[in-house]
C-alpha cells in the first residue's frame, strides 16, 4: 500500500530568506553567491505499510515527521529513493488550509472534499454523514469565521474520514477538539484500521500513539532511529527524553 | 493520484470558481455593481480627458471606450491578481497533492464571469446610442471568450509560478499591465496609430483581441483574418506559461 525505499529529501535553505530581485542583485555585485545550506530533511528512509496498518511517527521538532507525510501525500518529490503509494489519500490538513472563513460549513464541506479529490456526486452522497458525525448541523449554514477552532477541527476530521479514503494522514490535529470528540475520533480511527484503511499519524501524545498505532517510527535528524511495535519504541523514546533532560 | 477523472477536475474547478464568486459578493452588498463601477469610472475619466479636453475624433466615444475597457478589465484583474494565486494558497499546496493549475483556471474563470456579467451594461449603452446587439454575438462572444481565456491563462500561470521564486514579479506585473494598457488600442483606435508604429502595436497579442471585441460589440462583425493571429498568440502564450509552470511546479511546496 505504502512503500518507501531509500527515500531522501533535501531542502535548500537560502540564508537570505527574502526572495527579492534587489537582494539577488546586490549580492551579485558584492560577489556573494547566494549562500545555500543543504538540509537533509529525510535520509535513506525505507518502510512498508500494508493495508490496515497504522503508523505513528514520533521524534523531536524538525526531525522530519511532517516532511515524511508530505512525501507520502505526493506534495514534495524526494531527491532520491522510490515512493509507491496506492489508494486515495485524505490528509487531515491543518485548520485553515482548504477552508474559507467567509463560506458556510456546507460550502466548506464541498470545497474541502473537492480539493481532497472527490467529485460532486460523491460528496452529495456523503454530505449527511459528514454533518452527522461533526455534530454541527445547527451551524452548517453559518460562515466558518464564526466557528471555534474546535468546531473547525471537527468539520475537518469528519470530511477526511467520511469520504472513504484508503490512506488517512493525521498531523497533530486531534489536539484541538474537546475530550468528547477526541474519543469519538479515536474510535473512528480504530474502526478504520479494521476496515483496512492505512493511517499515518504524527503526534507528541504517546498515549494516543499507543492506543491508535500498530507500528511506531522514531525519526531523528531525518533518519530512522527506531521502527517497531509501539511499546518498545515508545519506551526507548521515553528513556531518551529522560536522558536528554538530565544531561 | 495522477489519474483522476475529468469529472472530478470539472467539479473542482466549479467549486473553486463558485468560492471566489461567493467570497467576493459576501463581503460587500454591492458586489456586482463594484465590478462594473471600476471600468465605468475609468471610461468617464478617459471621456473627459480625451473627448472633452483633447477632442479625440472618434464617434460614440463612450461606447468605444467601454467595449474595450470591459474585456481589458478581465485581463488586468486576472494578471494583476495572479501573483497571489499560489502564494495565497500556500497552506493547501504544502499539504494536499492536487493539480495546482486548477487554482489559476478558477481565478481566470471568475474574472471571465465578471466580464460576462458586464455585457448587459454594454447592451444598455448600445441602446442609448441607438444601436442593437447583433446575432453574430452568439458565435463571436464564445469564440473571443475562449481566445481571451487562453491568453489570460498563459500570462497568469507563468506569473503566478514565477512569483513563488521572485516575489518582485508582483510589482513588475502591475507596471507591465499599465504599460500594456496604453500600448493597446483601447482609448484610441488602431487607425490613429502612426504608420511606422502600427505593426508594432498590433504585434501586441492583446491588440487584436481588444479590437475584435470592439468590432463585435459595436459593429456586429467578427473578422476572421483578425482572429487568426489571436489563435496563434494564445496557443503560444498558453504553451509557454504552462511550460514554466510544469518546470517549477514540483518545487512549489519547498519554496512556499
Amino acid at each position: 500500500m505504502i512503500s518507501l525505499q531509500g527515500v531522501s529529501v533535501k531542502y535548500r535553505l537560502i540564508k537570505e530568506k527574502k526572495r527579492s530581485f534587489q537582494a539577488h542583485l546586490i549580492n551579485y555585485f558584492k560577489g556573494k553567491r547566494i549562500q545555500i545550506q543543504v538540509l537533509w530533511a529525510l535520509r535513506d528512509i525505507s518502510l512498508n505499510l500494508n493495508k490496515g496498518e497504522s503508523l505513528g511517527i514520533i521524534g523531536h521538532n524538525g526531525a522530519g515527521k511532517s516532511t515524511l507525510l508530505k512525501v507520502v501525500s505526493g506534495v514534495i518529490k524526494p531527491a532520491g529513493g522510490i515512493v509507491k503509494v496506492n489508494g486515495k489519500i485524505a490528509p487531515l490538513i491543518e485548520l485553515s488550509a482548504g477552508f474559507d472563513p467567509e463560506l458556510t460549513g456546507r460550502e466548506n464541506i464541498y470545497l474541502n472534499a473537492s480539493i481532497l479529490g472527490f467529485s460532486r456526486k460523491e460528496i452529495d452522497k456523503k454530505y449527511d454523514s459528514v454533518v452527522e458525525f461533526s455534530e454541527l448541523r445547527d451551524f452548517i449554514d453559518t460562515p466558518l469565521k464564526n466557528y471555534s477552532s474546535g468546531m473547525i477541527a471537527r468539520l475537518g476530521f469528519s470530511i477526511a474520514t467520511e469520504v472513504d479514503p484508503d490512506i488517512l494522514i493525521i498531523d497533530e490535529v486531534l489536539a484541538v477538539g474537546d475530550a468528547w470528540f477526541k474519543e469519538k475520533s479515536k474510535e473512528r480511527i480504530l474502526e478504520f484500521r479494521k476496515k483496512g484503511v492505512t493511517t499515518l499519524f504524527v503526534s507528541h501524545n504517546m498515549e494516543e500513539i499507543k492506543s491508535l498505532c500498530s507500528k511506531v517510527l522514531w525519526l531523528e535528524h531525518g533518519k530512522i532511529k527506531m521502527l517497531g511495535d509501539p511499546e518498545s519504541v515508545i519506551s526507548e523514546y521515553g528513556k531518551e527524553v529522560i536522558r536528554f533532560s538530565e544531561a | 493520484m495522477k489519474n483522476r477523472s475529468l469529472e472530478y477536475y470539472k467539479d473542482l474547478i466549479v467549486v473553486l470558481t463558485q468560492k471566489e464568486l461567493k467570497v467576493k459578493y459576501k463581503r460587500s452588498f454591492l458586489g456586482y455593481l463594484w465590478s462594473i463601477a471600476n471600468p465605468l469610472a475609468l471610461a468617464l475619466v478617459f471621456f473627459i480627458a480625451f473627448k472633452v479636453v483633447m477632442r479625440i475624433p472618434i464617434e460614440n466615444y463612450t461606447l468605444f471606450l467601454i467595449t474595450g475597457l470591459f474585456p481589458w478589465q478581465w485581463f488586468s484583474n486576472s494578471v494583476n491578481g495572479s501573483p497571489a494565486v499560489f502564494v495565497g494558497n500556500a497552506s493547501l499546496i504544502k499539504k494536499v497533492n492536487f493539480r495546482r493549475e486548477v487554482l489559476v483556471i478558477a481565478t481566470v474563470l471568475n474574472d471571465m464571469l465578471h466580464f460576462i456579467l458586464s455585457i448587459p451594461v454594454i447592451v444598455v449603452f448600445l441602446f442609448i446610442y441607438g444601436m442593437k446587439p447583433s446575432l453574430i454575438w452568439l458565435a463571436g462572444i464564445p469564440v473571443l471568450l475562449i481566445l481571451q481565456f487562453i491568453v489570460v491563462f498563459g500570462f497568469s500561470i507563468a506569473i503566478s509560478s514565477i512569483n513563488l521564486f521572485f516575489r518582485d514579479i508582483e510589482r513588475i506585473v502591475f507596471i507591465f499591465t499599465t504599460l500594456m494598457f496604453y500600448l493597446t488600442p483601447i482609448i484610441y483606435s488602431e487607425d490613429m496609430i502612426p504608420h511606422e508604429f502600427r505593426n508594432l502595436i498590433l504585434l501586441n497579442p492583446l491588440s487584436t483581441l481588444m479590437i475584435s471585441w470592439r468590432n463585435l460589440f459595436m459593429n456586429g462583425t467578427l473578422n476572421f483574418p483578425d482572429i487568426i493571429p489571436c489563435f496563434i498568440y494564445s496557443a503560444i502564450l498558453a504553451a509557454i506559461g504552462y511550460f514554466i509552470f510544469r518546470k517549477l511546479n514540483w518545487k512549489f511546496a519547498e519554496v512556499l
